[in-house]
């Protein structure tokens, strides 16, 4: 093999962003995927059993699809379960696209409320990438809302429809905030891509590709400006040489043959779960606890995001399965509230209503749908009149909740598993019971016939956070604020791993604005990227 | 210990004897019965049963556990059957429901009667009422509804 400048592991949300930043660099760039390209004829709504595959080749959980692109998560001591996805994309394949901001007070949680550690960087400083991302993913917004600072809108917004209306009404009542979801979702033709159509299926994939994967928008432009993408090549380690420099990496090609590839720059991108695996798995006589483990923190100050499900049935039809899953958003509850027995806050996402399978498996799992008799006439009270509320809470970070490997449990090509220990804290306790007994509020206000609520939500670890935390300080950081391992002198990491902090928002926004702006940093400082 | 060992993943060699597959379509039935009012088959219909036996998949494990726990339970009637599976084990009852629900909602016949054109979403797609922003003629009287920093509260004291 030959060497390589860059080499990236991981080609989702956080990969693809960093190979397409650093490609005007003519640097060889490398990047090496364990997982496949999905093609759009392959998503679940291109037939008729596009619910059913969501429980199957395209369930969240890599435990139940098994596939052979996918590891293995033990994750028995965690009442939150892994989502993720092993492919060109990633994550962004399964997700739904919803793309808010942190706040520029997430990044000093620590001076406003006492709470965690202040980030080393500022929303001022990610504001140029975020609006870098916003154009290279396409994002729908409608500019003007009060609960950030200002910024542009890339495309028209979604459609609330008559979902986001009834929501509307019922948070004007009570004069709370709301504003239509930004979305990375394409709703005219946008750099390739076709405009949204409604599919209503966003988070198993979008078959339209009007959904902001970065399979079809980050990858093409990197690979056109000859950037080198390999699939089906699983890493197992990262090597190291006496003076504490990575090397390059050893992996399993598609035929299961080990090889290594020799690189200048290895960066991490394999979300908050994959990064500190792969990083612990790499041990050697120098870093006996992982690759650039000095601190000890690698793995540790797992976050999620918790969620409160409150979800209500109305008398009248609604979007039901059409459309997007979510419309719109509230941060009314962003901000602490000392008052309300918990520090920070969450986002409350509007959503739409369900497939007629999905309707029917909640409904009997909820009560609402008898086996039997009347099975029928309950499913069509409310089949199509259902709408839903999901509050995400921030996570604080805390060092019990962490990745290990797993003794046992071991991938198809026998590499150890990360196995993760997870407990929901007081504070976050406080913080679901508060959002949903707030969404009750505003679901009975919009005329809710009937309300079924869920906390916390057992299969949503969508957002796996600060398993490699950036920092100033190496004792008590493993990256330092430009995503340079401190051990490590060309380590970087660029996922969600190094966040300090979570917010109260979904990352992929700020995933992919730390990665641009992780490379921005490496491309000013090429000439002494490896100096204390 | 392999992934392999641990696996959810459908082995093709592997299905339900004959008379778990013959358990498994009287649940069907009990579960979502045929109905005159919507003229609708129940989910014990020849051709949804068929869609059933070769859509287990991952869950053939859970489905074979569900089936010998309810012929142990020897109920009575489809409240029964649900009520002892659901309190004796409620991850087996969800996966007998999945597995139930995901054929029969797709079933021609049963979309057509709850509303739905009997096909995929793409490529046709669907449309959705467009949106009211006059709506957000409140929330923007309410002005800027962010936090800020100690030095733009700064930068924002007069003077």
């Amino acid at each position: 093999m030959e060497p390589v400048d860059v080499l990236i592991v991981g080609a989702g949300a956080s990969g693809a962003a960093v190979a397409w930043s650093l490609a005007e660099t003519r640097m060889r760039i490398l990047c090496l995927e364990q997982g496949d390209w999905v093609r759009p004829g392959d998503f679940p709504s291109n037939g008729r059993n596009w619910e059913e595959r969501q429980y199957g080749d395209f369930s969240i959980s890599p435990n139940r699809r098994c596939l052979a692109t996918d590891y293995p998560i033990q994750e028995d001591d965690s009442p939150i379960k892994v989502a993720n996805y092993n492919a060109v994309g990633g994550g962004t394949i399964l997700y739904a696209a919803h793309f808010p901001r942190m706040h520029p007070s997430d990044f000093r949680v620590k001076t406003l409320d006492g709470v965690a550690d202040d980030w080393p960087i500022s929303y001022k400083t990610l504001e140029p990438y975020y609006e870098l991302n916003d154009r290279m993913m396409g994002v729908a917004s409608l500019s003007g809302d009060p609960a950030y600072p200002p910024k542009a809108s890339v495309l028209p917004p979604l459609s609330m429809g008559k979902t986001g209306r009834l929501f509307a009404k019922a948070m004007n009542r009570l004069g709370w905030h709301w504003w239509p979801s930004d979305a990375a979702i394409a709703t005219e033709n946008y750099d390739g891509r076709a405009a949204c159509i409604h599919l209503g299926h966003c988070i198993a994939g979008c078959s339209q590709g009007a959904k902001a994967s970065t399979d079809i928008t980050y990858w093409p432009h990197a690979l056109r400006k000859r950037v080198s993408l390999r699939t089906r090549c699983r890493v197992r380690e990262i090597c190291s040489n006496k003076e504490g420099m990575a090397t390059g990496v050893v992996y399993y090609d598609e035929s299961g043959k080990e090889q290594f590839q020799a690189a200048e720059i290895v960066i991490m991108a394999c979300n908050g779960i994959g990064t500190p695996r792969l990083l612990l798995n790499s041990i050697s006589n120098r870093f006996p606890q992982g690759l650039a483990n000095s601190s000890g923190l690698i793995g540790k100050r797992l976050m999620f995001h918790p969620y409160a499900l409150a979800r209500a049935y109305f008398a009248e039809p609604l979007d039901g399965y059409r459309g997007s899953h979510i419309v719109a958003w509230s941060q009314e509850f962003y901000e602490t509230d000392r008052s309300r027995g918990f520090v920070r806050g969450f986002t409350w996402q509007f959503g739409r209503g369900q497939g007629p399978v999905q309707t029917a498996m909640s409904g009997m799992g909820w009560g609402r749908i008898p086996w039997g008799s009347g099975h029928h006439e309950a499913f069509r009270r409310i089949f199509d009149r259902s709408a839903g509320m999901l509050a995400i809470c921030e996570d604080l970070p805390e060092l019990h909740n962490r990745v290990e490997l797993d003794p046992h449990l071991k991938d198809t090509h026998g590499i150890p598993a990360p196995r993760i220990h997870y407990r929901l804290s007081e504070n976050s306790k406080r913080m679901l019971d508060f959002a949903q007994s707030k969404a009750t509020e505003i679901l009975k206000l919009a005329g809710a016939q009937d309300i079924v609520t869920e906390s916390p939500l057992s299969y949503a670890g969508w957002h796996l956070m600060g398993t490699a935390r950036m920092g100033e300080d190496p004792r008590g950081s493993v990256v330092n604020p430009w995503g340079r391992a401190h051990d490590v002198k060309n380590l970087f990491i660029v996922d969600a791993s190094v966040f300090v902090t979570s917010g109260g928002v979904n990352p992929t926004a700020t995933i992919q604005a730390i990665a641009l702006y992780i490379a921005d940093q490496i491309k000013q400082r090429l000439a002494n990227l490896f100096d204390d | 210990m392999r992934w392999s060992d641990m696996s959810v993943r459908p082995d093709p060699s592997s299905q339900l004897t004959n008379e778990e597959q013959a358990l498994l379509r009287e649940i069907a039935g009990l579960m979502i019965p045929a109905s005159e009012t919507f003229s609708i088959p129940g989910a014990d219909d020849p051709l949804i049963h068929a869609d059933i036996l070769a859509s287990i998949g991952r869950d053939l494990g859970a489905v074979r556990d569900a089936l010998t726990l309810i012929q142990d339970l020897n109920p009575k009637n489809a409240a029964s059957v649900h009520g002892l599976l659901q309190s004796a084990r409620p991850d087996l009852c969800a996966s007998l429901i999945s597995v139930i629900t995901r054929c029969y909602y797709r079933d021609d016949r049963v979309m057509t009667s709850i509303g739905m054109a009997p096909r995929s979403p793409y490529p046709q797609g669907f449309t959705i009422e467009p949106s009211d922003f006059d709506l957000l003629e409140a929330v923007k009287a309410g002005g800027r509804r962010y936090r800020l920093l100690p030095e733009d509260e700064e930068k924002s004291k007069p003077g």
